[in-house]
């Protein structure tokens, strides 16, 4: 389904580029004067929330194709910084999104579109008997966290910190999805994760809050951009109040 | 031609991860606590997976090559099963040992203790992906040697452990020797299942080639560096067991 998608994209970029319509048009144009494919890096929290708005976006350009690559935010820009072929991109933290303007890739600066807290996680009826995150100082309880190495792990690692509790963990998990997986399947008692998830897993889970500062999601388009006029335009739609309302509904905090 | 690209394809890989590898900073990467506790986690936990396999897959190979007089579908039942490892994705089959062994899986539920996130979890998923290496080499090794020799032994009234342990092992010797390494190979790099089915946790479950994995987010120059010493550790077991045990494999 997705290559023949692309294959047709690749055939407006090609008409789009035969026409006189330049490249260097202003985003303020007429709408549908936007052609051709722009592919979004995009933290895996953002998933859900950034292919609505990717639906409503197109909508409003119909010639534009908006492909994505969601992943955890440091593999992402590692791909980037390793001249991975993107026109977006959104990252689950300010520090992801240093590692790609220090190597002078984005076009302008960043700009924040979205903040998220953590929760904590339990499975739906709470088996482990989780209260709070004093509950993360239980060797008894059956622990997992993300990696310090991801975004979430180090803002659960923050979180432990300023709250003066040394969290008995049983696992580092790579991504906050197998942290949320590892819940749903009862494997562990508990695990902090963004409030936007524990909304976009359902019934499965159940969230208890936690006094967290929010973390900041910033966006940039990307100075190795083929589109930058359509990379810019979908920047523009995120920050507006349609793509606001689009990720408020999901749980993100205003910037 | 296409031998070439054959060729280029398997090795050019391996030439970039030396070309890019920090060697300057390597010794201090290696010295790093971290690095070796997870190497050091990975060389016991596939050290006891290939026991393991032994133990449990030479019977298991006895079985399958002295399968010829069963009925046709039980004894094709039997080899497809073992094989399913083999094809399966690791990750999956991560998730059927937890959905197995898991603290509410099947047989989990009813244990008095917990096995995900303990290096037992480790073990069981090494053995679950490389166990049919060893069957299948062990088998081969079985079908292909003689059996004149064991009916001379029975014949001048040995008995079957004797012929065992005497005449079969000895003779399949090599195909353990090549199943083993397999199984230790295929071990130390396992990855998908270990991660889903023990977690990662350093110095418990946290293996060399997840440390690889989470390193590459952060610091891609000490994943490269990981990544030179997996590949560095088994192509030595490779070299150094090559003439002494596994002449026809490897020669």
């Amino acid at each position: 389904m997705k290559k023949p998608l692309i294959a047709l994209a690749t055939v407006l970029a090609l008409a789009g580029c035969s026409t006189p319509a330049p490249a260097s048009a202003p985003t303020d144009a007429p709408a549908d004067t936007l052609r051709g494919t722009i592919t979004v890096f995009a933290a895996a929290s953002l998933s859900d929330s950034f292919r609505a708005i990717a639906d409503a976006f197109t909508e409003q350009h119909p010639g534009v194709d908006v492909v994505f690559n969601f992943g955890g935010s440091s593999g992402l820009a590692t791909q980037i910084v390793e001249e991975a072929p993107a026109d977006v991109f959104a990252a689950a933290s300010p520090a992801t999104m240093t590692t790609v303007t220090d190597a002078a890739l984005t076009d302008g600066e960043p700009v924040t579109f979205a903040t998220n807290v953590l929760e904590i996680a339990v499975a739906s009826g709470n088996p482990g008997g989780i209260t709070g995150l004093a509950d993360f100082a239980d060797a008894d309880k059956t622990l997992a966290l993300c990696a310090a190495e991801v975004p979430c792990g180090a803002a659960a690692a923050k979180l432990f910190e300023s709250a003066g509790i040394t969290p008995s963990v049983d696992t580092y998990e790579q991504d906050v999805k197998a942290v949320l997986t590892k819940v749903e399947l009862g494997e562990v008692d508990a695990g902090i994760v963004y409030v936007t998830d524990v909304r976009s897993a359902g019934d499965a889970i159940e969230g208890i809050e936690v006094d967290s500062a929010p973390v900041s999601y910033p966006i940039a388009t990307l100075s190795g951009s083929t589109n930058p006029v359509a990379a810019h335009a979908f920047v523009d739609f995120v920050l507006s109040d349609a793509g606001q309302g689009i990720l408020r509904a999901a749980g993100f905090g205003a910037p | 031609m296409p031998a070439g690209v054959a060729v280029a394809l398997l090795v050019l890989p391996l030439v970039a991860l030396i070309i890019r590898a920090p060697w300057t900073q390597l010794p201090a990467l290696l010295a790093e606590p971290t690095v070796v506790q997870a190497l050091g986690l990975s060389l016991a936990t596939a050290s006891i997976s290939t026991l393991v396999c032994l133990v449990l897959g030479v019977p298991l190979a006895l079985v399958l090559a002295g399968s010829a007089q069963w009925p046709a579908v039980p004894r094709r039942l039997l080899r497809a099963l073992i094989t399913v490892p083999l094809v399966l994705p690791p990750v999956v089959g991560g998730v059927a040992l937890l959905l197995l062994l898991g603290r509410r899986g099947i047989i989990g539920q009813w244990l008095p203790f917990t096995i995900p996130f303990t290096p037992a979890a480790v073990v069981i998923a090494q053995v679950f992906v490389s166990m049919p290496f060893l069957v299948i080499a062990v088998e081969g090794a079985l079908r292909a040697s003689d059996s004149r020799f064991e009916v001379a032994a029975a014949t001048l009234g040995a008995s079957r452990f004797t012929i065992l342990r005497r005449i079969t092992l000895p003779l399949v010797a090599p195909g353990i020797a090549s199943g083993a390494l397999l199984c230790f190979t295929r071990s130390l790099g396992e990855f998908g299942a270990t991660i889903t089915f023990a977690g990662s946790f350093p110095g418990t479950t946290q293996t060399l080639p997840i440390s690889t994995y989470l390193l590459l987010q952060t610091d891609p120059n000490a994943a490269i560096a990981l990544s030179l010493v997996l590949m560095v550790v088994s192509v030595a077991v490779l070299v150094s067991l090559r003439d002494r045990w596994v002449p026809g494999v490897l020669a």
